[in-house]
């Protein structure tokens, strides 16, 4: 409903765009007066009057729907004695009010026996306050599309009346759209905060569970631990002690990030030097987009082949000369982030070789160097800033890459630095604390945002690394 | 100085050694592909099996003057037993199981279809292609072995022999498997189907085309003509780079913990992962836009300037449509791979098992890479092919993303 009052507003703000325009032509060829801007800019202006105010609102609305909630629900008539209660109380009922709602207006047949015994033990004003709130939402949808039909209107009449010649509607447009450009490029640092702020929200919220300690240093990962407690008698400290310990996660990453760059950073390298100092233009031309198609394939994908093929593939191959091969070995999980690492290693050190001047090679050259040579002593040499913050970025990858780990990677957390046994990464254990039932009261589902937390500062630092470097190396030779 | 020889021979070396890294990468791409075509191309087409069926009255809930409605809701369990009992007559109940289990589980809403499309059919005898159930399907395709000891057989020896009979009457055949692109997501191989996935994708990609386009755009206009270089133009610059490569999970994360947490929006719908999606894609639309702009030459601006446009006027009016076609193909190649991103659908609840087929942004579903892992994850040889199909029809999407990008690069883009 909410989504349908935000069409609406576009629309009669649409149709006023026209009703503005044409008010503004009136004026100059009907009653033969100057305009001081184009007409174009007072239909803009009979936009923007009714845009921002009606965006704001529903904004308003939307955020606050919750609070409106409660204040309709719980109400001093129904709940005499609501003054005196304290918050967690108020919470406690509110939850328990939203669960009768869902159940509150079935009929008979459709429910199970759990949820009769839920409703007979609720008192009656609950029961009243519940069904409230299953009605809430419909009112709520039918008060804001009314809100947003007669809303955009009169605004669009006070924006109608006062078009006049003596208006000059241009810098007032175009003051708004320059506040709009520039909120619209503070959106990509709000979508930062965004992020660090829910991490760390949700974080904190874990951490009251869980002692900090314990989670950092600890090295014993069991999750499921936090079920079997759970019901009883909530959570303490010291009984969650060996659930959630971040080490072997740590490693197991460590682990499958190093097999991958093994594979990716010696193949995606020579492939870049070939590409860039020794093919030829037909060659590059055809190798080169091919290569690419590995960087746009799917991470579902690799996670799929990994799975499939590549992981029996290892175990067979190991278990022939002897070696005990997990079925979900590092090994296999971390070749294949390689192969998906590869054309991302290679396109950027391929523009990073390509940006070291010709002047450079050539000096090697006239003193008697071979080409190989020139390479290896001139080029990367001079190439090697930029080298390094793609191999810095390739690592942020291949730390931040989820969907290889949880097809083909271990669920069980294994503290060891054998790619031949299992291991678990941060990726895979946030996919699965979150998979199944989301509860933002257990540590189960909040430990996720503390990994969450914890990865994306370990990539943030390797990605403002690598991308000052770059920045530097630029600078260098521009 | 070493002997020039052994430089020469060094230099060979060397290049052999990177061309032969070159080609190792090649060769990965064409080993990926060749594995999910050989796997997944099983998966378009589907056996039947050849039966006279007779829509028995006595057998159905319904008759000819039905509603559709009653139709619908009819169940036509005890129709669909009859008629494998006709086709296979003398069968003791515990081979009647047996047989039965040789045919589609979903095989009354296949009756149930042909029914409602097919009025006053009742009473009447027709001839019927009748879907087989998956592990049939895979004997007949050979993705099963025949020859191996009964026990590690799906199919069992007295069930191979009621199918070699059928075979040998000419009543098995294999038809396209239209059933792949017209359902929901099922719990029988034979007849899951993408269509669900597909149009989860679908509004997922409009809602982050219609959030990242717009938004990416106007914050590379501002940043590329509007801006002052300083400080925050700076931090802005890092930032947006730093996003670019952000894990996708992490924002997967954010929409969790804010959109969801937060704002209290729905679970599992297409609206907040197209949200998500558009977040993600913002940082590589602004990048690729910011180049666009910049390959505008500054002539065009000076000649608007001096003609008196305001700077707003020269920019909407003169700039942006030259730079236009180059924001649209970073926009294009960000929402390709929007469109192939799992994880993010992950955290936001886009992986369930939903059979209906979404109709709007705010249905449940489920996303074309999520329905894949989904599939991936099921043990059954059924799925497996239903797996690579949707990964072909995924690279499919994504190459006519790419092309379309191409094209638009070639064909629109001025060159200066």
């Amino acid at each position: 409903m909410i989504y349908i009052s935000l069409l609406l507003v576009f629309l009669v703000s649409y149709s006023f765009y026209f009703i503005g325009k044409k008010r503004a032509l009136n004026i100059s060829t009907q009653r033969d007066q100057t305009l001081s801007a184009l007409p174009d800019y007072y239909g803009y202006y009979s936009v923007i009057i009714i845009l921002v105010p009606a965006i704001l609102i529903w904004f308003f609305l939307l955020i606050f729907k919750s609070n409106f909630q409660e204040i309709y629900v719980m109400s001093p008539f129904l709940f005499p004695d609501i003054d005196t209660w304290s918050a967690s109380k108020t919470g406690l009922i509110m939850n328990k009010i939203t669960n009768l709602s869902y159940i509150v207006n079935l009929s008979d047949i459709d429910l199970s026996v759990g949820d009769k015994s839920i409703l007979k033990m609720a008192s009656d004003s609950e029961l009243i306050a519940a069904k409230n709130l299953a009605s809430f939402d419909k009112i709520y949808g039918w008060a804001n599309v009314t809100l947003f039909i007669i809303l955009p209107v009169f605004l669009g009449f006070i924006a109608t009346r006062s078009i006049s010649s003596k208006l000059n509607a241009q810098p007032i447009v175009e003051r708004v759209i320059s506040y709009v450009i520039k909120g619209s490029s503070y959106i990509a640092i709000l979508i930062t905060f965004g992020i660090f702020f829910s991490l760390i929200f949700e974080a904190v919220n874990f951490f009251r569970y869980v002692n900090f300690v314990d989670f950092f240093f600890n090295t014993s990962w069991n999750p499921n631990r936090a079920f079997v407690i759970n019901a009883s008698e909530g959570f303490d400290q010291e009984a969650l002690k060996d659930a959630f310990g971040f080490i072997p996660l740590l490693t197991g990453t460590i682990l499958i990030a190093t097999v991958a760059m093994i594979v990716a950073i010696p193949l995606g390298l020579l492939t870049a030097i070939y590409l860039a100092e020794y093919a030829s233009t037909r060659v590059r031309d055809i190798a080169k987009p091919i290569i690419e198609i590995l960087a746009g394939v799917p991470t579902v994908v690799y996670g799929f082949f990994a799975a499939l093929s590549l992981a029996p593939f290892i175990k067979d191959v190991g278990e022939s000369v002897g070696l005990p091969v997990s079925a979900e070995s590092a090994l296999a999980a971390g070749l294949a982030m390689g192969v998906m690492i590869i054309p991302f290693v290679s396109s950027l050190s391929d523009d990073v070789i390509k940006a070291v001047p010709n002047s450079l090679r050539e000096g090697a050259y006239a003193l008697g160097a071979t080409k190989s040579e020139t390479i290896k002593k001139v080029v990367l040499p001079a190439a090697l800033a930029g080298i390094m913050g793609s191999f810095l970025l390739a690592i942020s990858r291949a730390i931040g890459e989820t969907m290889i780990v949880v097809m083909a990677a271990s669920l069980r957390a294994n503290l060891t630095f054998n790619p031949l046994e299992p291991a678990t990464t941060i990726t895979t254990q946030i996919v699965t604390s979150l998979i199944g039932d989301v509860e933002f009261d257990n540590p189960k589902t909040l430990v996720a945002f503390a990994l969450g937390l914890t990865l994306f500062i370990m990539t943030l630092i390797l990605n403002v690394a690598a991308i000052l470097i770059v920045k530097k190396y630029r600078e260098k030779y521009d | 100085m070493t002997d020039l020889s052994k430089r020469l021979a060094s230099e060979k070396r060397f290049k052999y050694f990177a061309m032969f890294a070159m080609c190792l990468s090649l060769f990965f791409v064409v080993i990926l592909m060749l594995k999910i075509f050989t796997t997944g191309s099983g998966a378009f087409i589907r056996t039947t099996i050849e039966a006279s069926v007779y829509f028995d009255p006595s057998a159905i809930e319904v008759t000819n003057e039905s509603s559709v409605k009653a139709i619908n809701k009819a169940s036509y369990v005890n129709l669909a037993d009859q008629i494998v009992k006709d086709n296979h007559p003398n069968l003791s109940d515990e081979k009647f199981i047996l047989v039965r289990e040789m045919y589609t589980r979903k095989f009354d809403f296949q009756l149930r279809d042909y029914i409602a499309s097919n009025p006053n059919i009742i009473g009447k005898t027709v001839t019927m292609e009748i879907t087989a159930s998956s592990d049939l399907d895979q004997i007949v395709k050979g993705n099963y072995p025949r020859d191996v000891p009964e026990a590690q057989r799906k199919i069992n020896d007295y069930q191979l022999s009621v199918l070699d009979s059928l075979d040998a009457d000419g009543k098995i055949s294999s038809t396209f498997n239209l059933w792949f692109f017209t359902n929901g997501d099922s719990r029988d191989p034979e007849t899951a189907g993408i269509l669900g996935a597909l149009m989860g994708s679908f509004y997922a990609l409009l809602i982050c085309f219609s959030f990242a386009f717009p938004v990416g755009l106007l914050a590379s206009i501002y940043l590329e003509e509007f801006v002052r270089p300083g400080k925050l133009t700076d931090f802005i610059e890092v930032n947006i780079n730093n996003l670019a490569a952000v894990p996708s999970i992490v924002y997967g994360l954010l929409g969790l913990g804010m959109l969801i947490g937060v704002f209290g929006m729905p679970y599992q719908v297409p609206l907040v992962g197209g949200l998500v999606l558009g977040f993600m894609t913002l940082p590589t639309i602004i990048i690729a836009s910011r180049a666009s702009l910049r390959g505008v030459p500054p002539s065009i601006r000076e000649g608007a300037l001096a003609v008196g446009a305001t700077k707003t006027q020269t920019v909407f009016h003169h700039v942006i449509p030259l730079s236009l076609p180059g924001s649209l193909t970073g926009t294009i190649i960000g929402m390709a791979q929007a469109l192939g991103e799992t994880a993010p659908l992950l955290m936001v609840g886009m992986v369930a098992f939903v059979m209906d087929i979404p109709g709007g942004a705010l249905d449940p579903a489920t996303g074309l890479p999520s329905q894949i892992y989904l599939w991936s994850e099921s043990a059954e040889r059924g799925f497996l092919e239903k797996t690579s199909a949707g990964i072909m029809l995924l690279l499919g999407f994504l190459i006519i993303m790419n092309t379309i990008a191409v094209i638009i690069r070639r064909k629109l883009e001025v060159k200066w």
